[in-house]
């Protein structure tokens, strides 16, 4: 035993954890809490003073009564539309193999990636009351008026599911694949039958997936916009009152209801979440069997499948086709006829070569990769922060679950209520930036998308650290690599195809934003989407369908890019 | 000393993974932690590496306060118990971080990075990518890793755990013939007892995150001072018994709980109990004697045979005496049968009385 007395004591200073603490808590400050608290003091005010006058006034419209049992009603409705499509799909797709499943699969979620207003405005085109397939139908049985218009609930409905029901058939599929099949086999060594097995064993363990399928397409069936926008008819849903009571300059209105409509979505979220908790089953730790998928042998049964996923893989495809198709259109040559008459690459020469159509681009995709990229590099300073707060014990638990909370307030929250509590925050001179005012400034938007993505990519990164080994850095740390070689050398090398893949995500999703631009856009800084929609209004029907088809394009290569990437990491 | 803890303590939520351990570490020495897993020494030994920030205690290394310096500025070698290998380098730049991270010229790290892979006797690996390693290899590039950066204290994190038997006690005795060589001092974490025996000239045996003993690996083996660490190295038979008189000179008189037998066995004046306290008892199962006659001997107790469980070169032999359980290695099983009435003894020399 030494009783000498210690030499001296080297204390390290967590100055770079300081750094990270306060710029994380700075974005949430100007990004998320001020924003959101602004719009929630203005709508409990009026004339400088605290009232529940304004909620009183708007609750008694029975307008706004209408658009808020609208919104719910429709999204309860897409909820269970969208199950009984994706669950099924999701089973035959997922448990059996037979000719043109592979066809099926490879296009299910292509309904996810097309931006809500491009979907929109193809199946317009496609199902339109003057769209393809009614102008068909008119001229195939000779009929004087359209079969039917795409108006209303119906159309509603049959859009969100078309759009929306991945979310159950992707989750159910990841699910049924995450299941071990040596539990079916148990339950039938015990006696159980098939309908048993599907009960008792294979649902309760489906549910978790079932749950946070339901949660995704509730909140994107509340935040819908451009579907109510262009052919909801009398349906008004809340996300449209919002946006016509600014248009009328009606803004403490509009503040009140996006309030009412964020109340609504973090409820759901609180709601689902909480019995998603009581409901989540600790996979036993054990190596069990892999499931085989089971090839359908029988000869009816197997022709039926099959022609079952050529017909969905065709109903996935048409939308999109009839907007390619429609794209090389000659404006105006299509009146009655099934088909365009005539064709053209005029839409295409016009969009590029006109400077005010082909800035339109430039400019979605500078806001866009501002965004992603200011997204990537804050995500970092987050995830670093969650992580090494812990090792430090410099953020403890509580205050680490608030700062997860907060980064995923916005996307929890539609579109339209991120848009409408930006421009109120900062539509004037505010407490935190002075005389500054954002709105009506280019940087509006690229605020806007930072807002509303950066979770994605906060959610790819930390998903990314999670799977690199611990031990990795220690080792690193071990052989006498600082903080920021550690970083360089060990972590980003590793965890880069999963923060660039989520990067590039939260890009495209950007690049076809239209809920939130459509609120604050700039007319000098047009993005693709406000440009889409003024071609449609002036009814550029083959412009606003080359826009379409160039976005797709754009978003498909960057897609594939971000899924080689995805392959790259495993 | 080159490395002394002092009373470190580490509370992960509730649980105390380690409480109070102090211990030091000889220039030289080859150091075994050795516990049940769980038992808090695989914190401790991150706590050395600077990869774990005490709650209470100090570290001392070359008698300066180490305790809060951050790993990289330690200068120990690690080897993780899953290697920890940098997936996305080969080999040569596996080994070369720890050098690069001290910006080395490129022929000095060439140099250190040949000598270091050929010391693990991997010579003219350094372009093979890691995962195209057998496990052995890995592990042998984790230790090249470890001392190309010239470290005086080597870490160790049950480094052999994920190799097969075979495997295992072939790199055993290079690892442990390799760190003599180059004069290091090494700190080695692990569960398995006959590994620590083959390794280490010190051990301490760790226990729900105390230290319970510290010694050379037959004092250990041979003089537990405690239940659990008796009963964590090898078998060993433990006696619940109450001391009877005290003693005179060097013995002590002991009755046993179940069978009601007398023992007596030699006990320092210090270590006797109180006589109305039950204390535990231990003697190897190879150091109890069977004989089918009274021969007179001491502690000499009547028994029967229950069962003889055959295991190679020795066999497991049970025997009950009035009610008292007690395990025999033998040798050779000739003329013991099931059922047999027999003597069991229990050479004074080999009993040892247990701190409670």
């Amino acid at each position: 035993m030494t009783t000498d007395k210690p030499k001296k004591k080297i204390r390290v200073h967590p100055w770079r954890s300081v750094a990270l603490l306060i710029l994380t808590i700075a974005v949430l400050l100007y990004g998320v809490i001020y924003p959101n608290l602004s719009v929630v003091i203005t709508s409990f005010q009026r004339a400088g003073s605290w009232t529940l006058a304004n909620y009183r006034e708007i609750l008694s419209q029975r307008s706004v009564i209408e658009a808020i049992v609208s919104s719910l009603g429709l999204s309860v409705g897409t909820v269970l539309l969208c199950a009984i499509v994706g669950v099924p799909l999701a089973f035959l797709f997922e448990r059996f193999t037979f000719p043109g499943r592979r066809l099926f699969a490879a296009l299910a979620a292509l309904p996810l990636v097309l931006p809500p207003l491009v979907g929109t405005v193809a199946f317009i085109f496609l199902c339109g009351e003057s769209g393809i397939l009614a102008h068909g139908i008119q001229n195939l049985f000779g009929l004087a008026n359209p079969p039917w218009r795409l108006r209303g609930w119906p159309a509603l409905l049959l859009f969100h599911t078309y759009t929306m029901y991945p979310f159950f058939y992707v989750l159910t599929g990841a699910g049924l694949r995450r299941i071990d099949a040596s539990l079916a086999e148990a339950a039938r060594s015990l006696g159980a039958s098939g309908i048993t097995v599907l009960r008792r064993v294979l649902l309760p363990q489906l549910t978790p997936s079932l749950v946070a399928a339901a949660l995704l397409t509730f909140m994107t069936s509340m935040a819908s916009f451009s579907a109510p926008l262009l052919f909801g008819g009398d349906v008004r849903v809340l996300t449209l009152e919002i946006f016509t009571a600014r248009q009328r300059g009606d803004a403490v209105m509009a503040v009140t209801e996006t309030v009412i409509l964020a109340i609504i979505s973090l409820g759901a979220l609180i709601v689902f979440q909480r019995y998603e908790g009581t409901r989540r089953f600790a996979a036993a730790a054990l190596k069990g069997a892999p499931r085989r998928r089971v090839n359908i042998a029988s000869g009816t049964a197997r022709v039926i499948a099959t022609i079952a996923a050529v017909v969905f893989a065709l109903v996935l495809v048409l939308p999109v086709a009839t907007l390619f198709l429609v794209s090389f259109a000659q404006e105006g040559s299509w009146t009655t006829q099934t088909l365009p008459a005539a064709y053209t690459f005029a839409n295409y020469e016009r969009i590029f070569g006109d400077a005010y159509a082909a800035e339109v681009f430039f400019n979605s995709l500078t806001m866009s990769a501002i965004a992603a990229v200011a997204a990537l590099l804050w995500s970092f300073c987050v995830v670093t922060l969650l992580r090494r707060g812990k090792e430090r014990r410099l953020v403890d638990e509580g205050w680490r679950r608030l700062l997860s909370l907060l980064v995923l307030i916005p996307w929890a929250l539609p579109g339209t209520v991120v848009a409408v509590s930006v421009a109120e925050a900062y539509g004037g001179p505010s407490m935190l930036l002075g005389s500054f005012v954002l709105v009506g400034t280019f940087w509006i938007l690229p605020v806007v998308y930072f807002l509303r993505f950066m979770p994605l990519v906060v959610r790819a990164v930390q998903a990314s650290m999670e799977q690199l080994d611990p031990t990795l850095e220690e080792a690193a740390g071990s052989l006498g690599a600082r903080a920021w070689q550690r970083f360089t050398r060990v972590t980003l090398p590793l965890v880069w195809p999963g923060a660039i893949a989520g990067t590039l995500l939260a890009f495209v999703i950007a690049l076809g934003e239209y809920v939130a631009s459509v609120l604050v856009f700039v007319p000098s800084n047009r993005p693709i989407s406000i440009a889409i929609a003024s071609e449609l209004r002036d009814f550029n029907l083959g412009a606003a369908a080359a826009y379409g088809v160039d976005l797709i394009v754009i978003i498909s290569i960057s897609m594939m890019i971000a899924g080689r990437l995805e392959r790259l990491r495993s | 000393m080159l490395l002394s803890l002092k009373n470190l303590s580490r509370t992960f939520g509730t649980t105390r993974a380690v409480a109070d351990v102090s211990l030091d570490v000889n220039q030289g020495a080859f150091f075994g932690l050795l516990g049940p897993s769980g038992c808090g020494k695989t914190t401790t030994l991150r706590m050395i590496a600077g990869l774990e920030r005490p709650d209470a205690g100090t570290i001392l290394f070359q008698n300066e306060d180490i305790t809060n310096l951050p790993p990289e500025r330690r200068g120990f070698g690690m080897v993780f118990q899953n290697y920890a290998l940098f997936p996305h380098l080969n080999v040569f730049e596996n080994v070369a971080f720890g050098l690069r991270a001290r910006h080395k010229t490129k022929a000095e790290m060439n140099e250190r990075v040949n000598s270091a892979l050929e010391l693990v006797q991997l010579p003219g690996y350094g372009k093979r990518a890691v995962d195209e390693l057998s496990g052995g290899q890995q592990q042998r590039v984790a230790i090249a890793r470890a001392i190309a950066i010239e470290p005086v204290l080597l870490l160790f994190d049950e480094p052999l755990s994920n190799l097969d038997v075979s495997l295992r006690e072939e790199t055993r005795s290079e690892l442990r013939e390799l760190v003599t060589r180059l004069g290091l001092t090494a700190v080695y974490v692990t569960h398995d007892q006959e590994e620590a025996f083959a390794l280490c000239d010190r051990i301490s045996v760790m226990v729900g995150g105390r230290l319970m003993q510290t010694g050379r690996p037959r004092e250990l083996y041979e003089q537990p001072s405690e239940i659990s660490v008796a009963s964590f190295l090898g078998r060993n038979n433990l006696i619940k018994a109450m001391r009877l008189s005290s003693s005179k000179t060097s013995g002590g008189e002991f009755k046993t709980l179940d069978g009601g037998h007398t023992l007596r066995l030699p006990v320092k004046h210090e270590d006797l109990a109180p006589l109305n306290k039950p204390v535990y008892l231990a003697i190897r199962p190879e150091h109890v004697q069977l004989s089918t006659n009274n021969n007179g001997a001491q502690n000499s107790l009547p028994a029967n045979i229950r069962d003889i469980v055959f295991a190679g070169a020795t066999s497991m032999v049970r025997v009950d005496a009035n009610g008292l359980l007690l395990e025999a290695l033998v040798l050779r099983t000739d003329g013991l049968e099931i059922n047999q009435p027999c003597h069991v003894i229990l050479p004074p020399d080999h009993l040892t009385l247990l701190k409670n």
